[in-house]
């Protein structure tokens, strides 16, 4: 995990820390805060659905959910792998340390898993009391389970499912909006770091999360709908490309934003950040993050969303886009996290750092971790059968037909 | 099988006597100091003194720029001291060259511990100045790492000392990004956050870190402020510039430095 010497580009005059070689926080690092922000992400789509009434959403509804919970599930993976001591990662999740922005993540991260979970076993339970009653063997006490042993499916019991449903939806936004705020915090709350410490990155973090989180939600529905042989829904096609498009939008503004800031301000640590962004960060910011996976990306949403094209160019060119803007998003957190270590806090010198594939925070570690929600989603999808439109949740839009 | 009763009554008479001889030789040991465990004199005045309370310490650690002769005795010292691993460094010193256009060069291979006995070479102009500045624990007032842990791991004496549970650090690294001075490494043996202490095991024991206790030149000054004999509260109080580094930080180090040059970060 050490970083090697930029060397010729920075020159004689170039001078590192000795301790500032090791570049501590790895690929596994910037997998953490992209992770939160599919979480948040998709599940904002599902309550663009549920409570701000976004009914072209609801094909998509139910999988969001699922797929929020997936990548919950593994979100502390990448970094029990990274800690020095995984074998003390509990001490995080159960120390009070009201100072450190790292610790606060603990507890929400807790409790968004919580509410996150209640949600769906609330919004699924006339299904899996559906499922228990046909179900045999060991899936009957899972489903009974699951259905928080009720079979009560009365209306009074499914009202009273609803409002705490919208009570804890109403929770969860906020919450899921600090979730991935927090992680920015915790890059824009470190002083030391003249890169991250900007008011400006949580409001990054969050606006990216949408942009990936409804973007991982567009992509792999439509490559879900494609090995099925089924064709997407093109009312979420049409709005999911408006809403990925406004997203970008503030993304990408408050993204140049940042730079620009830097650049105009220019107090002391300008020199430095400017050799960094011309240096080491010239290639994975300027070339890969803004210029092929923001700006075509821009302009493509932009024309479809403007412009009325045929179903059969949304359904390719919106999930190109979506995967493009996936890739953009993981560009700017390694660009912060990766980025922000490349500067010495010599001021000075700034060095490289290339992830190997076999190392313990290396590139097969991380595609395995981003891989495992897909299979944790394949299970879910044994269990609460949320592709199916023969078997509903209960709990529809505030003004939809109920149980329908 | 009355020879084995034998056998089992002798083993306990045995058993017996090993224990009584074990218990009254480690008795005797505890009242007979032994020289091994005997200390070096007093370094730092009263420290040893049955009425020395450590939490009414202030203590300060000052660095002459101006003495420092770059011969790398204290990161040897601090090296042994901690059997710092190798490419990790709790204490370094920097050599600083400037040229007589202004160009500024600075370097620090493995941490000076060899000591600066060539010159820099490959300079593009005639040298106008060169100076050294040994790096170390600057023992924030606000410390960002004790701020930043998520573990409490690292935290504040009432002496004024940041420390690191190596037993409770779970090795998450925030507090090497959160330190403006990159004293802090993740230590390779034992996957914890590691930094210089001020030798704080010696310092409660009345004795100088041991950067300072083997500088030849006195670069390295360690004392007590709420003690108006020291050297630091002396030189602290004189006339001398006196300044910290990256006072911006609002860290407020209680790490000085005599004649800091605006050069060094």
């Amino acid at each position: 995990m050490d970083a090697s010497h930029a060397g010729p580009l920075t020159g004689l005059a170039s001078y590192i820390f000795p301790n500032d070689y090791h570049v501590h926080w790895s690929l596994m690092i910037v997998l953490y805060p992209y992770i939160s922000g599919l979480i948040a992400g998709s599940f904002i789509i599902f309550a663009l659905y549920h409570i701000f009434k976004i009914k072209d959403f609801k094909p998509v509804a139910n999988y969001a959910l699922m797929f929020s919970l997936a990548f919950t599930a593994i979100m502390g993976l990448p970094v029990i792998n990274h800690l020095g001591r995984p074998d003390r990662a509990i001490n995080m999740m159960i120390t009070p340390s009201p100072t450190s922005a790292m610790a606060g993540g603990g507890f929400l991260f807790n409790i968004y898993g919580l509410i996150l979970t209640l949600i769906i076993l609330l919004y699924f339970r006339p299904v899996l009391v559906e499922l228990k009653n046909a179900a045999q063997g060991i899936f009957r006490p899972l489903y009974g389970l699951l259905s928080l042993g009720s079979d009560n499916l009365s209306e009074k019991s499914l009202n009273l499912d609803r409002k705490i449903i919208r009570i804890l939806v109403l929770i969860g936004i906020p919450l899921a909006s600090i979730l991935t705020s927090y992680v920015g915090f915790i890059f824009g709350g470190t002083k030391a770091n003249p890169l991250w410490t900007t008011p400006l990155m949580p409001v990054i973090f969050l606006l990216s999360a949408c942009v990936s989180g409804l973007s991982g939600i567009i992509l792999t529905y439509s490559l879900i709908k494609l090995i099925k042989g089924e064709e997407p829904d093109e009312a979420f096609l049409r709005t999911g490309t408006k809403f990925l498009w406004g997203f970008f939008i503030f993304a990408f503004a408050f993204e140049m934003l940042e730079f620009v800031s830097h650049a105009y301000l220019a107090k002391h640590h300008w020199e430095t950040l400017e050799s960094l962004f011309w240096g080491p960060l010239y290639e994975s910011y300027w070339v890969a993050q803004v210029m092929i996976f923001s700006v075509p990306p821009f302009i493509l949403l932009g024309i479809l969303s403007l412009v009325r094209v045929k179903a059969g160019v949304l359904k390719i060119v919106t999930p190109l886009c979506s995967l493009m803007l996936l890739v953009q998003v993981f560009l700017m957190r390694w660009n912060v996290v990766i980025g922000g270590q490349l500067m010495s806090k010599s001021e000075r010198g700034s060095v490289y750092y290339h992830p190997e594939w076999l190392e313990k925070e290396g590139l097969l570690p991380a595609i395995i971790i981003m891989l495992l929600p897909f299979a944790i989603l394949f299970i879910l999808s044994r269990i609460f059968p949320f592709w199916e439109d023969r078997i509903k949740p209960g709990i529809e839009a505030p003004d939809s037909n109920p149980g329908a | 099988m009355s020879s084995f009763r034998d056998k089992m009554g002798m083993d306990r008479r045995t058993f017996v006597k090993k224990v009584l001889s074990g218990a009254i030789g480690g008795s005797l040991l505890l009242v007979i100091p032994a020289g091994a465990t005997e200390l070096p004199p007093e370094q730092i005045p009263g420290m040893r003194s049955e009425k020395s309370t450590f939490t009414q310490r202030r203590f300060a650690f000052i660095v002459d720029i101006t003495r420092c002769i770059g011969c790398g005795s204290c990161c040897v010292a601090d090296k042994h001291e901690f059997q710092v691993p190798d490419g990790y460094y709790r204490t370094w010193v920097e050599r600083y060259v400037i040229d007589v256009e202004d160009g500024v060069y600075v370097d620090s291979p493995d941490g000076g511990l060899e000591g600066y006995v060539e010159p820099r070479k490959g300079l593009p102009h005639p040298v106008r100045d060169t100076f050294f500045v040994p790096k170390l624990c600057n023992m924030c007032e606000k410390p960002s790492c004790v701020q930043v842990c998520p573990v409490n791991a690292t935290f504040k004496t009432k002496d004024g000392f940041i420390l690191v549970d190596h037993d409770r650090c779970v090795g998450c690294a925030y507090c090497i990004q959160g330190c403006p001075y990159s004293v802090r490494f993740l230590n390779p043996k034992t996957k914890t956050a590691d930094k210089c202490t001020w030798c704080y095991h010696r310092v409660r024991k009345g004795l100088l870190p041991a950067c300072v206790n083997v500088c030849p030149v006195q670069a390295r000054r360690f004392g007590d402020l709420n003690d108006k004999t020291s050297d630091v509260y002396k030189i602290l109080r004189g006339h001398d510039v006196i300044s910290v580094l990256k006072p911006d930080m609002g860290n407020k180090p209680s790490l000085h430095y005599l004649g800091l040059r605006r050069e060094v970060v």
